[in-house]
């Protein structure tokens, strides 16, 4: 579904961000993308997604990143930023939803019949005629996932989904993602969420992969993590310091 | 809670105010945003035409606006809170003119203090009974350039946000500067230029949020409905009454009947 061959990416400056990452994602698949401040995670996503230009070939269903292919490679993947404020920027959560499927040339029936299915599946109708500014945070941050979630992407990319999340949101969150049906990548601090959500984990450093394997492996590997600049998962704290 | 804080919520719940005012269920909010986008132009542009000495035959124009409060069910005096702000500024419009023209001066100053009164509420009202959107699909509807209305749409969206983060600011200033009244002078550069670098990376982000959904310049409105008899019975009736008013001077017809 996604393969990286050798990506590097510099800034103008010079100075390195991504350093020759390799690795394929399989459809379906849900990766966590773990690593300290300044470790790579959000630029591999904008180089991803066309924003940022890279050297090396990227892939998504057999289609390179490349400003030829840039469009259809936006309809297959929805990002979800870290920021919601950034990503809902109509009035209403409903005008928000709608702007994709209206940009990518959907009748309105059409777009309207697909804002009403991913409100039902998520349990957001409530929020359908909200202004954007004035929701909470969390409803803010469910409802960027179902803005995205109306293109039907085939894979999504998620920054730091649980930030600034009350526990109940964070679990709601989480559970929105356990649900859907799609790959996803997901970069975040937030372990135990990745722990609760993610079959396999990226751990970077400094541009670079430095692990990639299943979750449980590298989430439990207490050297690894803290070699990293990174901590055990809390939940698994307790039980290593049990055992 | 500081005082900045203070003033940045109390900002934040007066456009939220206006939020409440905008999605209220009168006759008037069910008119199609283009009709009252078009009244309101009609109106404006009827009133300024008048002549700047033609005090009795503006008068007449004060119905519409009182009128269209009423059936709206906001109060006038709403609309004069709201506008506190700025109408001091037009009713300094003409303020010199008794000094250079004697008593005809007096009458033009007040001519001209009625004009944008009068004008302010036609506007007032237009964005107390329309959402925002429906007003920026209205606009488009008569062509006004897709980035003004994008630059109106993305303001009113991001005004909230911006005030949020003046007030983090303030706050995060007041509490390393307990003895300070406001902001320092010398610290205003500082300030606004690190307004200005959070402005610009959100506009940035913004950008790229648009640009993974396909935005290609144009918003596409989705919540609009089709003109119906209602609207066109309004528009047609309110314009007819602007041209009457402005043609015959109705308030002296009207007192000659007295006479």
């Amino acid at each position: 579904m996604i393969e990286f061959k050798n990506v590097n990416f510099s800034y103008e400056n010079g100075i390195q961000v991504l350093k020759d990452l390799n690795f394929e994602i399989a459809e379906g698949e849900t990766i966590g993308l773990i690593g300290c401040n300044g470790a790579g995670k959000s630029t591999l996503m904008k180089v991803l997604l066309g924003l940022l230009p890279h050297e090396g070939t990227i892939k998504v269903s057999d289609l390179e990143v490349n400003k030829k292919n840039l469009e259809e490679i936006r309809r297959k993947i929805g990002f979800v930023l870290q920021d919601s404020d950034n990503q809902m920027f109509m009035p209403t959560v409903y005008e928000d939803m709608m702007f994709g499927p209206l940009n990518y040339g959907h009748t309105k029936e059409e777009a309207e019949a697909r804002v009403d299915e991913v409100l039902e599946e998520l349990g957001l109708t409530y929020l359908k005629h909200k202004y954007n500014h004035k929701i909470s945070g969390g409803e803010k941050r469910m409802a960027a996932i179902a803005t995205i979630l109306t293109m039907r992407p085939k894979v999504i990319l998620m920054d730091e989904p649980s930030t600034a999340l009350d526990p109940e949101n964070r679990r709601r969150v989480i559970n929105a993602i356990n649900g859907l049906k799609v790959t996803k990548v997901i970069a975040s601090h937030d372990l135990d969420m990745i722990l609760d959500t993610c079959e396999r984990v990226i751990l970077m450093h400094d541009g670079a992969i430095v692990a990639d394997g299943p979750a449980n492996e590298i989430l439990n590997d207490k050297e690894l993590l803290e070699a990293n600049h990174m901590e055990l998962p809390f939940k698994l704290q307790g039980l290593q310091d049990y055992v | 809670m500081s005082k900045g804080t203070n003033k940045a919520s109390n900002a934040l719940n007066e456009l939220r105010d206006m939020d409440e005012l905008a999605n209220g269920n009168s006759l008037v909010h069910e008119l199609h945003p283009l009709v009252k986008l078009l009244v309101t132009i009609a109106y404006i542009y009827c009133v300024v035409s008048f002549s700047k000495y033609n005090l009795t035959g503006l008068f007449i124009m004060l119905i519409y606006p009182v009128l269209v409060f009423e059936f709206a069910g906001i109060k006038i005096s709403t609309c004069f809170y709201k506008l506190r702000l700025v109408l001091p500024l037009v009713l300094m419009v003409g303020i010199f003119n008794p000094i250079f023209e004697g008593k005809a001066g007096l009458i033009s100053m007040i001519t001209l203090m009625m004009k944008g009164t009068f004008s302010l509420m036609a506007s007032f009202i237009m964005v107390a009974t329309t959402p925002i959107d429906g007003l920026c699909a209205a606009l488009r509807k008569i062509h006004v350039p897709s980035i003004l209305v994008t630059l109106l749409l993305l303001t009113y969206r991001y005004i909230s946000v911006l005030v949020r983060e003046v007030a983090i600011m303030t706050d995060a200033y007041k509490l390393r500067a307990p003895k300070q009244k406001g902001i320092a002078m010398k610290a205003w550069g500082s300030f606004l230029g690190q307004l200005l670098l959070r402005s610009m990376d959100k506009a940035s982000e913004l950008y790229n949020s648009m640009q993974l959904r396909a935005f290609k310049g144009e918003f596409y409105y989705a919540s609009q409905r089709k003109l119906n008899a209602r609207d066109l019975v309004f528009l047609v009736g309110c314009i007819a009454c602007f041209v009457c008013a402005r043609v015959f001077n109705i308030t002296e017809l009207l007192g000659g009947l007295f006479v």
